[in-house]
């Protein structure tokens, strides 16, 4: 019997340590560049060994099983008549309910630190007036800084192409520009369909939906140039509504900005 | 109620068409309507797998080189409509719930024969007009959720005839969800309690009512979309002042648990087949009722999970975070059963067997993947991405498609009284197990870097993962055909079963196989303990 326990330990241990090694050293996920990234990654990665031990051990268990109780040929009649087990019943309802409400909590706490739990309608005062219902979104910033920062950005979205709206500078622009290490804070709507707008990098993203305008915001991290891909089925070349987001550091956005940037017209 | 069950009268055998000519017949008789689901099902499941495997060709190559764009979108509603809607939904429920619920209730037929045979027979055509759909102007093309304004936009012929077929398929299953719950509460037999009915008995009922409670919704919603398109009203267009995220929240109230209704009469049919082949009495009966119970009401409460990333406010993401991650608990109670239940058993490794195993790892992992897609900041970054796709086929395919194929296995005999081949039946499970992981896992990878769902092109760094993903599809579609050679082989020149090859205690074994049109020659029997191994042999030997 106590042999039989070492084993089950030691299997175990095994189990654990196989996930987090899996956990700490198997990147599953594209390069992080802005701060909801490494945020997203430190729940991805908890997630990722949970599951894993959870997986493992399970397989484990029902591979183990087809061996060890599989029939042999000379063996007749039935299993042993185990109809239940109130206590390792109790045990196997208690510990997942604790494993999800501890993940439920701090996948909370992520959600937080992502900016995910704001009042949406409260930043917005600069782009809409305080009578338009603003829906949901992401904004990672506190409350009146959107409001003095110039990065205001209007998206529309429309079958097949994203325009990006720099109310400041007055003009329209098909690639996305902005500075890195700073907070934008961008307003989408379509114009027809649902679309949305989805950053990998960013691990953001949110649906631009028509007649209800959406906020997303967020502060890039690294310099480059990454994809902004529509992800929602938009209609047939869905899969080409594709544009690019350009982070680069702030010199060089004043620079593309100025050259932009129409003088504004007083009528 | 009473008009099968009176021998005599209504059920005489000279009246009803014999041989293979009933199963294309307005046949009354629950185990022939079974087997007009399951087949019809098959048919199906072939003509959606062709599109599955058409889609597979598009996507081995980054660009839309295969078929036409718009065509690509009718082909993936049109596969995701008729998996769902004309193959796991009608199998488990239809199928398999016809031919096993009046045995398990000691029964001679369902509680109302004449809407079964009405409930199966909206299926083919409404099927048929589905596929049919595509040679008149095009199928409808804003996937099998037809979110509007997108559904309100594409070409009309398509999506009507789409919304008038998922209509009668709705209509059909709410026909079977009330027939089910009928027959188990008022037609069990004299000194048969709830409590000792066979698990699927259970599944079929939340099921059931997961079915009336939900399927209306759909229909509801898809009625008000038909007057946006035909009529130019304004419930979801936001042209006319309509709110498109109010279709997502009643479309999702149905389709949420619409995957419970895929999925639970899948966990009655493992219960079943994991105790006969294990030889060894279900673990832990009376937490597996109660767990299917607490998915059914938690299943009602979770659909906004799908809507993360559309309008709506923090609140509502978190309630809906934890009432999903929830589900986990019941769930797992019913794996964690299974696994105690093949635990200390004589298991016999045949066919069934191996499904129901793969069943068990493959859905853990789906899931697993599934608690983690629950998680509001997880999600957002995954939603709408081929991490989804991945996710969803773990369950409805590594989980309920690998059991309907067990229960195939298993049933067999009872159906046609020949065993199935076993070597041909562990090649197509070999087959299916590899190519269907080959073809899945690769696609978690390939949501988490930047492959949205229902694309025709990607970007060129995704094609090798994708090739993979194409090689496992080609398998799953070549796993099919030591399946049917084996059926075809079998139900000809199969080795005779006998009435009880499994020697299970479930009811529907201990007549004969195939049973008689009344299912019993005497009276049905009284069947307390359906899992009673271990114990009964030691009595009766």
């Amino acid at each position: 019997m106590l042999n039989k326990n070492i084993y089950l330990i030691l299997i175990i241990s095994l189990v654990f340590a196989i996930s987090f090694w899996i956990g700490f050293n198997v990147n599953l996920l594209p390069a992080e560049a802005s701060i909801n990234a490494p945020i997203y990654d430190e729940l991805f990665k908890i997630l990722f060994i949970i599951g894993l031990i959870i997986f493992i051990g399970m397989t484990i268990a029902v591979i183990y099983s087809l061996f060890k109780f599989r029939k042999r040929n000379d063996q007749i009649g039935d299993g042993i008549a185990l109809e239940g087990n109130l206590s390792l019943e109790i045990v196997w309802t208690i510990i997942p309910s604790i494993i999800v409400l501890l993940i439920g909590l701090y996948s909370y706490n992520i959600y937080d630190r992502m900016g995910g739990m704001k009042e949406l309608n409260h930043n917005h005062e600069m782009m809409s007036s305080n009578t338009e219902k603003i829906w949901a979104g992401i904004s990672q910033t506190s409350d009146n800084e959107i409001a003095i920062n110039n990065l205001s950005i209007e998206v529309s979205a429309m079958q097949f192409a994203f325009l990006f709206n720099y109310p400041k500078g007055n003009f329209i622009s098909g690639e996305l520009h902005v500075p890195v290490d700073q907070k934008v804070s961008m307003k989408m709507e379509s114009k027809d369909v649902i679309h949305a707008f989805w950053v990998p990098e960013f691990r953001i993203k949110q649906d631009i939906i028509p007649g209800q305008p959406t906020i997303l915001n967020f502060t890039p991290t690294k310099v480059g140039k990454y994809p902004i891909i529509c992800a929602e089925l938009c209609g047939p070349y869905h899969g080409g509504m594709r544009a690019s987001i350009i982070v680069e550091e702030e010199s060089d956005y004043n620079e593309w900005f100025n050259k932009n940037k129409k003088p504004e017209v007083n009528l | 109620m009473t008009i099968s069950i009176d021998p005599q009268k209504t059920n005489n055998e000279s009246l009803q068409p014999k041989g293979w000519v009933r199963y294309f017949s307005f046949s009354l008789d629950h185990k022939v309507i079974g087997i007009q689901y399951l087949v019809c099902g098959f048919l199906f499941y072939l003509i959606g797998g062709t599109l599955a495997s058409a889609i597979r060709i598009e996507l081995a190559s980054p660009m839309s080189d295969f078929m036409p764009r718009d065509v690509y979108n009718q082909v993936l509603t049109l596969h995701g409509t008729i998996m769902i809607f004309l193959w796991i939904v009608p199998v488990v429920n239809g199928a398999f719930g016809n031919y096993l619920i009046p045995f398990y209730v000691g029964a001679r037929d369902m509680a109302f024969p004449r809407l079964n045979a009405v409930a199966f027979w909206l299926i083919p055509p409404s099927g048929l007009m589905l596929v049919a759909s595509y040679f008149v102007e095009g199928a409808a093309q804003a996937g099998w959720t037809a979110y509007p304004p997108l559904s309100i936009t594409t070409p009309q012929s398509g999506q009507i005839i789409w919304i008038l077929s998922v209509l009668l398929l709705g209509g059909s299953s709410i026909f079977g969800g009330i027939n089910f719950i009928a027959t188990i509460i008022k037609l069990r037999r004299p000194g048969l309690k709830l409590m000792q009915l066979p698990m699927y008995c259970w599944a079929m009922l939340g099921t059931s009512l997961l079915v009336v409670l939900s399927t209306p919704v759909l229909a509801g919603t898809l009625i008000l979309l038909s007057f946006d398109i035909i009529a130019n009203t304004g419930f979801f267009n936001p042209v006319l002042g309509g709110n498109v995220v109010v279709y997502q929240h009643l479309f999702w109230f149905y389709s949420h648990p619409a995957v419970y209704i895929m999925v639970l009469p899948a966990f009655g049919l493992v219960s079943e087949i994991l105790p006969v082949h294990a030889r060894k009495p279900l673990f832990g009966y009376t937490t597996m009722v109660f767990s299917i119970m607490g998915i059914v009401v938690l299943g009602l409460v979770v659909w906004a999970h799908h809507m993360f990333t559309s309008g709506t406010p923090p609140w509502m993401r978190l309630f809906f975070t934890i009432a999903t991650a929830f589900i986990a608990v019941p769930t797992g109670i019913k794996f964690f059963n299974w696994v105690a239940t093949l635990w200390g058993g004589k298991i016999s490794i045949n066919s069934a067997m191996l499904f129901s195993c793969g069943f068990i790892i493959n859905f853990v992992f789906g899931g697993i993947t599934g608690v983690a897609l629950a998680q509001v900041p997880f999600d957002i970054h995954v939603h709408d991405t081929y991490f989804v796709v991945a996710h969803f086929h773990y369950i409805v395919y590594g989980g309920t498609v690998f059991i309907i194929f067990s229960s195939i296995y298993h049933w067999f005999p009872k159906v046609t009284g020949k065993m199935l081949n076993e070597k041909l039946g562990i090649l197509h499970f070999v087959i299916t197990f590899i190519g269907f992981n080959l073809c899945f896992a690769p696609q978690h990878w390939l949501g988490l870097n930047g492959m949205p769902r229902r694309v025709a092109e990607y970007d060129p760094q995704f094609q090798f993962v994708n090739q993979i993903s194409s090689l496992g599809a080609l398998l799953m579609a070549i796993s099919t055909i030591p399946f049917l050679i084996n059926v075809f082989l079998s139900v000809r020149n199969g080795k005779d079963a006998g009435d009880n090859p499994w020697n299970a205690l479930t009811p529907e074994w201990l007549t004969s196989s195939p049973p008689p049109v009344e299912n019993w020659q005497g009276e049905a029997p009284l069947v307390e303990e359906p899992y009673g191994y271990g114990k009964e042999i030691s009595e009766q030997k």
